[in-house]
């Protein structure tokens, strides 16, 4: 079964369909997308959502609701806070080795949590 | 922190071995800037910031085999001690720091390919950077019906936790048991493989465990013997079900039935899963009445309280995994074998059918004994917490041991003057077959003093477990050599039989020095 749009619809449906297409790509294009990933492995189990992950319990103890718990809400992480707080650790997380998180795997990390970054006020 | 040269070695060989080191596996994986080798500190040192705190003077990290073999040849020729780690994170026990300062740190965590997972025979070959998150993804991306079983922390090595004998949760749960042959660089360079795998086309290399010939893994774990590079695992096939029931019997004197019937239960295989017996006053939130009778009432009085709770005064929690059907009549039969324990009482727990969807997993607080990795155990010391170790001896699994263990720790504690039930205790745990570990929690925080006092503790219940029997399973490297010394019977015949074998495959003694009290003849305290 084939569905005839009326003539003038086209252009408009043409936009919209590029629009839907380029969005996700851009969202998800590969330097985003191993950001993503790079996060997800290495800081997800500690940070990501839910009662068991001990960073974001710290992070709830710490802020008390002042700030999100969960490390990839947050919009105020600077490159260089997220840098020191890999390689040198805090509480309870500790400082993580070259040959696990390189510096190229730090920066996309970087990337990650800064991609919503709003400047200090 | 000053970066210490290795012990006996110039300034100008160092020098010439980094270089070395740097032909072999490439400038990038050799560090040994300041800023670099921090990163290889035990993040949980109890000596924290003190001059005893052990410092790498450099790491290397090698991608393959070969390489690893020019890193010992090159050790052996400039006498440098190296100490090697799999994925880093054994926290709690040294993390990525050496036993003594100046070692170089070598770091396998760039060798982390899992070589093979088989769905039919239920095994899989790892190198030692694989991590039991990495092979857990591996095997849902591949949608295996495979389980991994992860220790507490997921994000340890494979190769490393099993040759520290560490223990999980479910019916795989000895994780140097599960293990099945290895690939071994000697301090000599040679490469063995152990068991079927000596066969140069070996097909069974990780399903016959034995081989022909003496039987030589186990001189592999916990030691300084040689560097593992590969090791297979036996996985357990993704059951139907999962089952946890609960066991409460309300008086202090039941602990002895309790015990007895668990210890068959888990001795005839009706119970594979680890289990774990709690005095429940010592654990669930925090009861004001509960504290007051805990500390000033007696026994009697406890047990009264805990009957008025709806609880008992011991709680064993038990899991059980396979068919459907057969979970459930292995339920059924504990019930009949604690049924013997007036008053006990039974509750019904967690129950889960497989696969799980990610949503249902999601849901789960602890998803550990279902073979699926987490961190959540690091949140055990609360949301401030700088980091812990942990005092783990292995006490008979009977009723008597476990009250005459928890007394006697107990007193330690209060004879160094602190106050009653400071010492923070954990479940007793049947990680191993026939026998159970006692784990008590030690924090280690970036306080001088404290972790003085807190070393002074361990090093005194480390002599008093000893006087009465008992001896540690696993511990930090900064008490290793305590451990190791209690460990007496016959003038310290077994450890003269480990310095012997030592002196023969390292001569040099390069090869972690001192690990698990075991040291190289040159190093030894008796020919300092």
């Amino acid at each position: 079964m084939s569905v005839a749009f009326p003539r003038r619809l086209k252009p408009a449906l043409y936009a919209l369909f590029v629009l839907l297409w380029t969005l996700p790509a851009a969202a998800q294009d590969p330097a985003s997308r191993r950001a993503a990933d790079v996060y997800d492995k290495w800081c997800t189990p500690c940070h990501g959502a839910g009662d068991n992950k001990p960073g974001t319990i710290s992070a709830a103890a710490l802020y008390k609701g002042s700030k999100p718990a969960v490390l990839a809400e947050r919009t105020d992480l600077t490159p260089a806070g997220i840098r020191s707080v890999v390689r040198t650790g805090m509480y309870i997380m500790p400082r993580f080795r070259k040959t696990e998180v390189s510096d190229s795997e730090l920066e996309a990390i970087v990337a990650f949590l800064t991609r919503t970054s709003q400047p200090a006020k | 922190m000053a970066r210490p040269l290795p012990p006996g070695v110039s300034q100008r060989d160092f020098s010439q071995a980094l270089r070395q080191f740097e032909a072999a596996v490439g400038k990038e994986w050799v560090f040994s800037s300041d800023e670099d080798v921090d990163l290889y500190r035990d993040a949980y040192s109890p000596f924290w910031n003190e001059p005893d705190e052990r410092i790498p003077s450099a790491a290397v990290a090698p991608d393959l085999v070969e390489q690893v073999q020019q890193i010992v040849r090159i050790a052996g020729k400039y006498r440098i001690p190296l100490w090697t780690i799999s994925t880093g994170k054994n926290l709690g026990y040294g993390g990525s720091a050496p036993n003594i300062s100046g070692s170089v740190v070598l770091d396998l965590k760039r060798m982390n390919r899992v070589l093979e997972v088989n769905e039919k025979n239920h095994y899989a070959l790892v190198e030692p950077g694989v991590s039991y998150f990495d092979l857990y993804r591996h095997i849902q991306e591949k949608r295996l019906k495979l389980w991994i079983d992860p220790p507490d922390p997921g994000w340890g090595s494979l190769v490393g936790n099993a040759l520290e004998r560490g223990g999980g949760y479910t019916p795989m749960r000895d994780h140097f048991d599960a293990h099945c042959g290895m690939e071994i660089v000697l301090a000599s360079g040679d490469v063995v493989r152990t068991g079927m795998g000596a066969l140069g086309n070996a097909r069974t290399w990780q399903q016959y465990k034995y081989g022909f010939g003496p039987y030589v893994d186990g001189i592999f774990s916990q030691s300084n013997l040689g560097i593992v590079t590969k090791m297979g695992f036996w996985l357990y096939p993704e059951p139907e079900a999962y089952f946890s029931g609960t066991v409460m019997v309300p008086r202090h004197d039941d602990i002895h039935a309790l015990v007895d019937a668990l210890a068959l239960l888990l001795n005839s295989g009706v119970v594979q899963g680890t289990t774990s017996v709690l005095n429940t006053a010592s654990f669930g939130p925090p009861d004001p009445e509960l504290a007051r009778i805990r500390v000033g009432s007696s026994t009697s009085d406890l047990e009264r309280y805990m009957a008025q709770k709806g609880l008992g005064y011991w709680t064993v929690d038990l899991p059980f995994y396979g068919p459907a059907k057969v979970v459930a009549a292995q339920w059924e039969h504990a019930k009949e074998k604690f049924s013997t324990i007036p008053g006990v009482q039974f509750r019904d727990g967690a129950s889960y059918r497989f696969p799980l969807s990610q949503a249902e997993l999601e849901k789960i607080p602890n998803p550990v004994p279902l073979g699926v990795p987490s961190l959540a155990t690091f949140a055990i010391g609360g949301p401030f917490s700088q980091g812990h170790m942990w005092f783990s001896p292995i006490i008979p699994m009977t009723g008597e041991a476990v009250i005459e263990a928890t007394r006697v720790f107990e007193q330690v504690n209060t004879d160094l003057g602190n106050p009653a039930g400071a010492l923070p205790g954990l479940p007793i745990w049947s990680f191993f077959a026939r026998a159970f570990v006692i784990i008590y929690f030690f924090p280690i925080e970036h306080d001088v003093e404290k972790n003085r006092r807190n070393r002074e503790i361990f090093r005194r219940l480390v002599t008093v477990a000893a006087d009465h029997g008992w001896g540690e399973y696993r511990t930090h490297t900064a008490f290793m050599d305590d451990i190791a010394s209690v460990y007496s019977y016959n003038n310290r015949a077994l450890w003269r039989l480990h310095e012997t074998i030592k002196d023969a495959l390292d001569p040099s003694g390069i090869l972690a020095p001192g690990k698990n009290g075991v040291w190289p003849r040159r190093l030894r305290r008796s020919n300092a």
